[in-house]
């Protein structure tokens, strides 16, 4: 018995199944596109829309640092099938500013230095956009637990934690 | 990962329908597990068909006094549900102590009782399992087995079940509806999860061809006297190595009913008849609880690694009916245990 764990072609999916059209509304913006049905929402913001703000960790779910909003809610956007979420609107990183002007979000990563290298940083925000909404989280304890979907490896969690309720208390 | 082809269910019947007719086929409702082992080949569907616009959304009282939950209620919304909240805080409890709120936000009440099991060697398609290959072996049992079973093993599958909610539904008896071609019928929790035995494949006894449609929570909440204690290698985000459910009435010091579920210790939330009776009918202190702990682990066996589990549960059974007893139940965001 064989125990191979890499892609073999089967017969009956030789010919790949065609491109799905759909249509999103992308930080405000509709955007049109085709993609094949496994086409992760991850992979259509960065490879059709070249919306490269929300990054790839894991692609299984386990970091966080793909976290978009979706109508609103957080979600990690590896483990979306693009083709699921047509009419969708989908929040990234890139759609946080208004008029030029830092997300307060933003402005409080900054000014309490919630970073190091910058790789989860796009998730942590877009996840915190998501905890702020909820309106679940009021003492640090709860902050840290509602964003343990997150992962940090340069371990800024202290620093993240003081940035959310910064921009938790002017919102 | 193999290409698959994406269709929608416009209806359940329209979903039946597709599923019967395609045996590689598979639903996807948030996605978080199947769309995870399709990446990593465990699972090959080479269709995938979408359940997640279908209308079982809603969370709505029955008539008996029980609530009704749509298979599709994302597990955020059942745990923050006013009726969830008030009246079953302990399944609200237990949702929250699962994955993150991204992967809540996603996942749904069906799926839930559907993921499949986290053993290393089911994930990596290249290493011999029962339940991914049946015949092929099992590579756990003489492995890396920290995170496996020690109750209700055998010798072609040590795999547990990974969810939090289900120990909470186990607790509560809840009754899941499902729908397939012959019609609509009901499975009591007890009967929804199997034991491995010598068919791992088969995690429970929901035929290929039927949906979830909701889960049904009886009237009793035991709002009150509840606890659900999750013990794991991190404060948060990481299945559990154990966890425990409790839920008791009292009267005085007297305990009138008891129930008791183990998570991440067996094929299905583990519950013991022999030990509820024990604790029926005496005072609730520790020296009850540790009665019940052991019956709860008679029979439990350890494979090497996870040999510290049946110590680790006896401790975590009577923490956990402490707490329930004292109406103090385990913090989510507090993390000590008292
Ligand atoms: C990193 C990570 C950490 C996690 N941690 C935890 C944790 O600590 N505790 C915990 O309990 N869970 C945890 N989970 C698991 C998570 O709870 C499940 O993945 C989720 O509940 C599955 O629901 P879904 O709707 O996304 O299912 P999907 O992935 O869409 O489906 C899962 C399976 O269920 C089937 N299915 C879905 N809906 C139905 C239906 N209505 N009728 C019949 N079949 C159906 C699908 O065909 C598929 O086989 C974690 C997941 C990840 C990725
Ligand atoms: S315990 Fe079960 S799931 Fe894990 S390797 Fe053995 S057969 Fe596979
Ligand atoms: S890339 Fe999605 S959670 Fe890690
Ligand atoms: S800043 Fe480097 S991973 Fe968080």
């Amino acid at each position: 018995m064989t125990h191979s764990g890499t892609t073999k072609p089967k017969g009956s999916i030789a010919a790949a199944p065609e491109k799905i059209p759909i249509t999103l509304t992308v930080n405000g913006t509709e955007a049109k596109l085709s993609v094949a049905p496994w086409t992760t929402l991850l992979d259509a913001l960065r490879d059709h829309l070249d919306l490269t703000g929300t990054k790839k960790g894991c692609d299984h779910g386990q970091c966080g640092a793909c976290t978009v909003l979706v109508d609103g809610r957080r979600i990690n956007s590896c483990l979306t099938l693009a083709v699921m979420k047509e009419g969708a609107e989908v929040t990234t990183v890139e759609g946080l500013a208004h008029n030029g002007e830092l997300h307060p979000l933003q402005q409080a990563f900054i000014d309490h230095d919630a970073f190091q290298c910058g790789y989860c940083t796009s998730g942590q925000i877009c996840s915190a956009a998501g905890l702020i909404a909820e309106g679940k989280a009021k003492s640090a304890d709860e902050i840290r637990e509602l964003m343990s979907g997150n992962i940090c490896r340069c371990g800024a969690y202290p620093n993240i934690v003081a940035a959310i309720q910064q921009a938790m208390e002017r919102s | 990962m193999i290409p698959f082809q994406y269709t929608r269910a416009s209806d359940v019947a329209d979903a039946i329908k597709q599923i019967a007719a395609d045996p590689s086929a598979k639903f996807i409702a948030g996605g978080t597990n199947l769309l995870d082992l399709i990446k990593y080949d465990v699972a090959t569907p080479t269709r995938l068909i979408d359940i997640s616009r279908l209308p079982l959304r809603n969370v709505e009282e029955t008539a008996t006094g029980g609530v009704l939950i749509g298979a599709l209620v994302p597990n955020t919304d059942l745990a923050y549900h006013p009726l969830i909240e008030a009246r079953y805080p302990l399944l609200s409890r237990s949702i929250l102590a699962g994955a993150s709120q991204q992967l809540r936000n996603m996942a749904s009440t069906g799926g839930n009782l559907v993921q499949r099991t986290r053993c290393f060697y089911f994930y990596d398609a290249t290493t011999p399992c029962n339940k991914r290959e049946p015949g092929s072996g099992c590579s756990a049992i003489s492995g890396i087995n920290r995170i496996n079973a020690i109750l209700g093993t055998s010798q072609s599958c040590i795999a547990t079940h990974p969810s939090d909610m289900c120990v909470a539904l186990a607790v509560l008896e809840a009754i899941v509806h499902v729908t397939g071609p012959a019609g609509a019928r009901t499975i009591a929790f007890a009967d929804f999860h199997r034991l491995p035995d010598n068919t791992p494949q088969l995690d429970t006894n929901l035929e290929p061809d039927e949906i979830i449609t909701a889960i049904e929570l009886p009237a009793k909440g035991f709002s009150t006297n509840y606890s659900y204690l999750k013990i794991r290698d991190r404060l948060s985000y990481a299945f559990a190595l154990v966890s425990v459910a409790a839920a008791l009435e009292l009267d005085g010091d007297t305990i009138k009913e008891a129930r008791v579920a183990l998570g991440g210790v067996a094929h299905k939330p583990w519950r013991s008849s022999a030990a509820e009776v024990v604790l029926r009918g005496q005072r609730a202190e520790a020296s009850t609880f540790a009665n019940a702990a052991d019956i709860l682990l008679r029979r439990a066996r350890g494979f090497g690694h996870n040999d510290f589990k049946i110590g680790l549960a006896r401790r975590a059974i009577v923490r956990t009916l402490g707490q329930a007893a004292r109406g103090t139940p385990q913090s989510i965001s507090d993390k000590k245990i008292r």
